[in-house]
């Protein structure tokens, strides 16, 4: 019935999807010397790693992640020099604030937990808060400090991956939809939409919030859901506030999180998320969100009091059950790879997930642990 | 139906007519306007302490303005009007409010966006300099407030509103230093026929141009803009053009109005996710509608410069109509031949419209032409030099691409200045044409929006189509 | 043209006195005077004035752009550009060519510190 197709190109390896996670796991693969090809439905960068917030931070995620985010966060240390471009990377530090005794708790076990991964938080006091940082606000009981975290500029960050890896030989496709990937033989045959062939002995998926689908051709579905961050951005103001700023709560009403940028714009989101339909590529920010945001973001400074808001915008992300992401081989296909469903918290891990997925498809093995990742917890029976 | 809740947004030509017809037939719509008076941009009120009357503010319109705001003011006890109110999104089925700093959703069964236009703009070197206004903005300053926005003003662009702004600058007793046209005559006479379609209106625009020339006031045609004198701490001190002979000269000025015909204000219609054309005539894209002004969404209809610059009297045919066919798709019944009649209006008003844009084309070829340290965005001061950077060295072909790498369209304006022109200059850059680098999609909100906004105390209790 | 002498038309707190006005007042000239303050230095209006028009018949520029290319005077005059936005001397935002001029209002043309922190 398919009339043969000569594939229109071979490579060591194919990565379906430019995000951030696809576009940095192409260029570590080439600094490894292997050939590959990278498929992207739009432009490179163009979904949740390009309109992301641009928290490049370690604190508070899941413990076991943190050699991983700690990989990514050395890379984002020499980005510059790695990619020849820069992507405003600015190591200001992040301060996770809260409003609660009992959360004042909750951040301390962590900055001593985190302390064994090799992060290495600094507690501090509501008056020594106020005194370092003036411009948080008097509801802050206290703050854990990270002064090797900051934030980077989401819509360069993925794309300069991209072209670095183009410049190094990679065959990036942009607007190459992906139908069908499938293993025939040895090698994965991947076709896209407009008919074109790609074969590769070895296939990893990145494909955002889009994953599942491509994975569930595997039989290897996995449980997501789908939802837009809601992200915000004011006025150009005075640059004083350096590092990311970060409320830690269990009242999802109360997370907000903000940054300013050299520039001056204060960049925030938080909240409640929205709804994003991936089939569409389209996500929306609620206005009640926004409206429900404004208090919350005068809370955590209240110099915000009378600024204006100039934009807002979603994305498009997969939220796994369990908060973690896909990332690690197949359980069931040799040679087929995973790294999608970061669960709103990826931008900081992808320069990490590229070198560490080039590392696995390359070795055969990695030195940063997986195993919390892998596909094989969503398999059934 | 006699229940449906319509909302109309703007009280220029197109709300106000559209407002009439609603409530002629038992409604009471809402009618939501920025502004804190009625009339629009062209019969724009001037505050209740002036006292020029309407001739000397409207001139030959004078009659219509007065009429327009007649009608108005006949409606308030029909209409909840909500002035100094800014809808600044837009979700389905509900319009999203702002109104001194109180913010409010509100549902509505249609919603007829009569949003009026914006100056299209196309930048020239030193046009972020102070003392440049858009030429809309010039006259604002006069019908509004009185004013002459510098003591010796040139008027540089092109379209029918450079020369009337420019005569009723003369009239007031400003100083104008000339009026420098980029449309060469030529083209004027080609358009001839489709301008025909209105003649009283050529005829006036004609009258204007004697006039101005009556008045020893320089007015010149085929010009090219070089640039814009001055410096970043005075403003302007003069407008450096090249003549339609060739030859670069400089205008002394300290103040420069400038415009080339009008964009519409479209954010609500894209936020409402109505579908966009690229208009191959006037080179922007247009939201679509139908003869009626239906969009393609369900329930919201565009009418007015927000949808098509047809001018005052097309406006107020266009808001009719709209108000008509929301009517109709809300089970009233609306005679045929009413429909009709306003039909062919517009179709007049269209022809008339593509008329303009063939005399007074909007200058594409000038953007590749930019220097590359001319400022595109205003707000960022991003130049031409970075958007052919991003365009060329960084792939972005795009419009929003463009925009994401180089920031060209993320200032406080969201695009509304430079968004055309930054098009313009991308595809030049790459040569390719410029439908193919697409449209800055629009972004909520339509204008800043306070962080010391707060929602209005019991939303729910929201009551439709309750008369003032 | 009319420039002063050094050609400078300064905006914000360490400005000079205020220069020659940008705008020409043509008619209308016989209303009520309103008083208010520019970056503490008095100043006059006329009632009806929008904040925009009684600032530029005081002086030549609104506030100063972020990006270092010059002083800002405002574009559009009917609320699209958002060149115009000005401080109160309490932190508030006003769009000055939105805004009626009104007695008493003080204004700032570069943001007041106090509402803005200053990082030690
Ligand atoms: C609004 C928002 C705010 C966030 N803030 C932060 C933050 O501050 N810090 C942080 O660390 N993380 C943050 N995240 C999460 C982070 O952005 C994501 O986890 C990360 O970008 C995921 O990268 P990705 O490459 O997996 O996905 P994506 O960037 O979505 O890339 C997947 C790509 O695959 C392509 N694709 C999909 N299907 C196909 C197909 N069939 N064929 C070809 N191509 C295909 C898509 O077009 C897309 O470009 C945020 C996310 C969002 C949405
Ligand atoms: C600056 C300017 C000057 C003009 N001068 C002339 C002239 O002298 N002669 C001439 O023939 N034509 C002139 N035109 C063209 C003129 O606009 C039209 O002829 C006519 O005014 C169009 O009517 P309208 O109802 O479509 O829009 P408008 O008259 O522009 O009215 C639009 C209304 O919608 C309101 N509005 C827009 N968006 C929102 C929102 N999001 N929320 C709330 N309210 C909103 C605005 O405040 C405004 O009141 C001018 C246009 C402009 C832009
Ligand atoms: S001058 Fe454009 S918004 Fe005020």
């Amino acid at each position: 019935m398919n009339p043969i197709k000569t594939p229109t190109a071979q490579a060591d390896v194919i990565v379906v999807g430019g995000g951030i996670m696809g576009a940095a796991s192409a260029f570590f693969l080439r600094q490894r010397g292997r050939s590959v090809i990278l498929l992207e439905r739009g432009l490179v960068g163009q979904q949740a790693s390009g309109v992301n917030f641009g928290n490049v931070r370690r604190q508070g995620r899941f413990l076991p992640q943190l050699p991983l985010a700690n990989r990514s966060r050395a890379i984002w240390g020499r980005l510059n020099e790695l990619l020849g471009e820069d992507a405003e990377f600015l190591p200001t530090g992040h301060i996770r604030i809260c409003y609660r005794d009992e959360q004042v708790g909750v951040l301390e076990q962590y900055a001593k937990d985190a302390r064994t991964y090799g992060l290495d938080l600094e507690m501090i006091g509501r008056n020594a808060l106020r005194e370092r940082f003036p411009f948080i606000g008097p509801e802050a009981l206290a703050g854990s400090y990270s002064p090797t975290d900051g934030h980077a500029n989401p819509r360069l960050a993925a794309p300069a991956f991209g072209r670095a890896a183009a410049r190094n030989g990679a065959q990036v496709f942009e607007n190459t939809e992906i139908a069908v990937v499938e293993k025939t033989g040895e090698d994965f045959l991947v076709s896209a939409t407009d008919g074109r062939q790609f074969r590769a002995p070895a296939l990893l998926i990145a494909a955002g919030a889009w994953g599942t689908h491509l994975s569930s051709q595997f039989g290897e579905p996995v449980p997501q859901s789908v939802h837009g961050p809601q992200m915000g951005v004011t006025e150009p103001l005075p640059y004083r506030i350096q590092p990311v700023l970060g409320v830690s709560t269990t009242v999802t009403e109360e997370v907000v999180y903000l940054r300013q940028i050299p520039r001056g714009n204060v960049i925030f989101g938080g909240g409640n998320r929205g709804p994003a339909y991936p089939d569409l590529r389209r996500s929306y920010v609620l206005p009640t969100n926004t409206m429900n945001q404004l208090p919350q973001l005068k809370r955590l400074v209240p110099a915000l009091a009378n600024v204006n808001i100039i934009r807002v915008w979603s994305g498009i992300e997969a939220y796994l059950p369990d908060d973690r992401p896909v990332m690690g081989p197949s359980s069931r296909v040799p040679g087929l790879y995973y790294a999608f469903g970061f669960c709103g918290h990826g931008f900081q891990l992808g320069p990490g997930v590229g070198d560490v997925m080039a590392e696995l498809i390359d070795a055969g093995a990695t030195s940063t642990p997986l195993d919390p990742f892998s596909i094989a917890r969503f398999l059934q029976g | 139906m006699a229940g449906s809740r319509v909302i109309v947004v703007g009280a220029g030509p197109a709300g106000v007519r559209a407002a009439e017809i609603l409530a002629e037939a038992g409604l009471a719509p809402i009618v939501i306007n920025e502004g804190s008076r009625d009339g629009g941009q062209i019969y724009r009120r001037q505050p209740d302490n002036f006292s020029r009357p309407p001739s000397k503010l409207y001139g030959t319109e004078a009659a219509k303005a007065t009429a327009l705001h007649a009608a108005f003011d006949g409606l308030r006890r029909r209409v909840d009007y909500r002035p100094d109110t800014l809808a600044w999104n837009v979700t389905p089925g509900v319009l999203h409010t702002v109104h001194h700093g109180q913010t409010q959703d509100i549902p509505f069964d249609a919603l007829i966006v009569c949003s009026g236009a914006t100056d299209r703009l196309m930048p020239v070197k030193g046009w972020n300099l102070s003392g440049t206004y858009s030429l809309g903005a010039a006259q604002i300053a006069l019908k509004a407030q009185a004013v002459s926005i510098g003591r010796r003003v040139a008027f540089l662009g092109t379209g029918p509103l450079l020369y009337l702004v420019a005569s009723q600058y003369q009239a007031a007793g400003a100083e104008v230093a000339g009026v420098f046209d980029t449309s060469p005559f030529a083209l004027r006479v080609k358009a001839l026929p489709k301008l025909l379609a209105r003649p009283a209106v050529l005829a006036k625009g004609l009258a204007l141009v004697a006039k101005l020339k009556r008045a020893g006031i320089p007015v010149e045609t085929g010009v090219t803009p070089v640039e814009i004198a001055g410096t970043p701490d005075a403003g302007v001190s003069g407008l450096v053009l090249r003549d339609r002979a060739g030859r670069v000269r400089e205008i002394a000025c300290d103040a420069v109005a400038l415009g080339y015909h009008l964009r519409p204000e479209t954010q609500l219609a894209d936020l409402a996710r109505c579908d966009f054309a690229f208009d191959a005539e006037s080179r922007q894209w247009l939201p679509t509608i139908d003869a009626d002004g239906r969009s393609s969404v369900p329930g919201v209809y565009l009418a007015g410069d927000g949808a098509r610059i047809l001018g005052a009297d097309g406006a107020e045919a266009a808001g009719a109509l709209a108000a008509l066919a929301a009517l109709r798709d809300l089970g009233h019944d609306v005679a045929d031949g009413r429909i009709d009649a306003l039909r062919r209006d517009c179709a007049r008003m269209d022809r008339f419209r593509r008329g303009l844009v063939e005399a007074f084309p909007w200058p594409a070829a000038n953007a590749a032409a930019l220097p590359d340290e001319t400022v595109v965005c205003r707000c960022e001061a991003i130049t031409a030099g970075e958007l052919r950077r991003v365009a060329r060295a960084m792939g972005a072909t795009e419009a929003n691409r463009a925009k994401a790498f180089s920031r060209v369209g993320m200032g406080r304006c969201q695009g509304r200045y430079c968004g055309q022109a930054g098009a313009e200059i991308i595809a030049a850059a790459i040569d390719t044409p410029v439908e193919s680098v697409g449209r800055l999609r629009g972004q909520a909100p339509v204008k800043p929006f306070s962080l010391s906004a707060t929602p209005l105390a019991d939303q729910k209790g929201t009551e439709q189509g309750t008369p003032a | 043209m009319h420039r002063d002498p050094d050609g400078s038309d300064r905006v914000g707190p360490d400005a000079g006195p205020p220069r020659h006005p940008r705008f020409v007042r043509l008619d209308e000239t016989g209303r009520t005077p309103v008083r208010f303050t520019i970056d503490g230095r008095a100043a006059t209006a006329l009632e009806g004035d929008t904040l925009l028009v009684a600032l530029l018949s005081n002086g030549a520029a609104l506030r100063r752009s972020e990006f270092g290319d010059g002083v800002r005077a405002g574009f559009c005059l009917m609320g699209a550009c958002q060149d115009c936005w000005v401080w109160t001397s309490d932190g508030g935002r006003l769009r000055a060519c939105s805004t009626s001029v009104a007695d008493g209002l003080s204004i700032a043309t570069e943001q007041p510190e106090a509402s803005w922190p200053v990082l030690a």
